[in-house]
């Protein structure tokens, strides 16, 4: 599904990530841990094609990001929901069009119906028609879920989705995580919470990476 | 062209979408609307210009193309007879329709302009000046020269072409002016387009980078871009080609103002040619700012 072999970065003359070879099979649940600055927002630039490795073979779905025309990125990013850390949103439109942008991309029409449904899900349906910055910070990380997942994509990535919120929201973001991969869905969470990593794994078995020294290990098994 | 059309076609929801994710242009969108009208205001009167001058040669060239005048410059005791003579050979030389002498008062109302209308014109020694209209298809010119030379040996032909010339020449490069200024105007357009564009495109960077991570093709966010840009063009090209038509309307009479201006205008259908100015303004804007937004696209993101 997301392959990497041999992959390396570089930016401003400095190597951030070396030599990473790694695969995230499909239905799979990750972690990504790492101290701040490390690179773990880059190795989910990586997965998504926003950043192209300066050395290396990336593989999205079967095919090498280095032959994949803008065209092709768009197609690709259609099937990787991504939950960004600063949770970006047009603040011109409501919070229903925003989580539906995804489809109004893809000139899909949205049922009104599965919208209310999915931010019902992610407990957003009384905001529907809220504009995104009179939302807090959870109910922002819960919208950048919704709108990650409404195309049904095959992968979910998200970059720190609990950085701004409490435990208890943060509990639940991670349940609806759960519950994703669940749905079958590959689920990659780039995070320095290890409590969240541990009650993830009491649920499931995620495995955690963990990026030092400019390469991603396997982390120890007393997260 | 098709795709032009495509977009501006009222009912695409797809279209609508786009053009609801980009937000409001702001300034960008007043600054388009006002050069596409400015500028289809200057383009009505350069080609009302074009066209005046276009009819201004054809009519100078006509006028001239069709006569010509014998000048006979013999001594006042000969005049007559050489007159007499010319005009017999005038009368007797194929291409030539007819042939006339014009009268004191026709030369007097000639040097009026110049010497006033109490010229003594007996008391001058004048040419005489024998006005001859060309029939179709023309005289042999250099043939009449030749016989006028045997029969009256002070008469002179002067079939225009010095004077038309000069101004068939300038009359055609007045025309070349103006469709060059529409020329002109449309590139300025063009720019200005872009710039507002390119300006549009940048402020909402932010924009295009998250429609860019959730999947949106260039095309379908230079789509919101250009179907805005292309529509504020049209509208402020058709308004500018209305007032600039009603400028051109109120311009004063043939009669009132004479000299140069007369003319200067449409005529007939010509009426109907500033009504291209503003599906060409929407043309140059759709060119320009699809160029645009694709070039900043790859930039942006």
């Amino acid at each position: 599904m997301i392959a990497f072999e041999n992959v390396a970065y570089s930016y401003g003359g400095g190597e951030l990530l070396s030599d990473i070879t790694l695969r995230l099979a499909p239905g799979s649940f990750h972690f990504l841990t790492g101290p701040s600055g490390a690179g773990k927002s880059t190795f989910l630039k990586l997965c998504y094609a926003e950043l192209l490795p300066t050395s290396g073979n990336i593989t999205l779905f079967d095919r090498n990001v280095r032959d994949l025309a803008r065209d092709d990125v768009a197609l690709t990013r259609r099937r990787i929901g991504v939950v960004h850390q600063d949770c970006q949103f047009l603040d011109h439109l409501p919070l229903a069009p925003n989580v539906a942008l995804p489809l109004t991309v893809a000139g899909r029409a949205s049922a009104a119906a599965d919208l209310t449904d999915l931010l019902g899900w992610v407990g957003l349906g009384h905001l529907a028609d809220a504009l995104p910055p009179s939302l807090s910070g959870g109910e922002r990380q819960r919208a950048a879920l919704a709108r990650a997942i409404i195309m049904g994509p095959d992968v979910v990535l998200a970059d720190e989705p609990t950085g701004n919120l409490d435990w208890e929201m943060s509990l639940r973001l991670l349940t609806l995580l759960i519950e994703l991969n669940r749905m079958g869905k590959t689920v990659l969470i780039a995070t320095h919470d290890l409590n969240l990593i541990r009650q993830a794994k009491s649920q499931l078995a995620a495995r955690v990476l963990r990026i030092s020294k400019r390469r991603i290990q396997l982390a120890g098994a007393d997260l | 062209m098709k795709a032009l059309f495509a977009m501006l076609a009222p009912d695409r929801q797809a279209d609508r979408q786009a053009d609801r994710v980009v937000p409001p242009s702001g300034p960008t969108a007043w600054l388009t609307s006002f050069t596409a009208g400015a500028m289809a205001f200057l383009a009505v009167f350069a080609l009302a210009l074009s066209l005046a001058s276009g009819r201004l040669a054809d009519r100078w060239a006509g006028a001239l193309d069709r006569t010509a005048t014998v000048r006979l410059s013999a001594p006042q005791d000969q005049m007559d007879a050489q007159t007499a003579a010319v005009l017999e050979v005038l009368a007797t030389t194929p291409g030539v329709a007819s042939a006339r002498a014009m009268t004191d008062d026709e030369q007097r109302a000639l040097l009026a302009p110049w010497f006033g209308p109490d010229l003594p014109i007996e008391s001058l020694p004048l040419p005489r000046l024998i006005e001859l209209t060309e029939a179709s298809p023309g005289y042999d010119g250099e043939g009449l020269r030749l016989r006028l030379a045997a029969e009256a040996p002070a008469a002179v032909l002067d079939d225009h072409t010095r004077w038309r010339r000069p101004l068939a020449v300038a009359a055609a490069r007045l025309r070349l002016l103006g469709l060059l200024s529409i020329a002109l105007i449309a590139t300025a357009t063009a720019a200005m387009i872009t710039l507002a564009a390119n300006s549009a495109l940048s402020a909402n960077a932010q924009v295009i980078k998250v429609l860019r991570l959730v999947g949106a093709r260039d095309s379908y966010i230079a789509r919101a871009f250009v179907r805005r840009f292309t529509l504020r063009a049209l509208t402020g090209a058709a308004v500018g080609t209305v007032l600039g038509m009603i400028g051109v309307a109120l311009l004063p009479s043939t009669d009132a103002a004479g000299g140069f201006l007369t003319g200067l205008g449409f005529q007939g259908a010509g009426w109907l040619l500033p009504l291209t100015l503003p599906p060409l303004a929407g043309a140059v804007a759709f060119l320009a700012t699809r160029a645009s937004a694709f070039a900043k696209l790859k930039e942006l993101t």
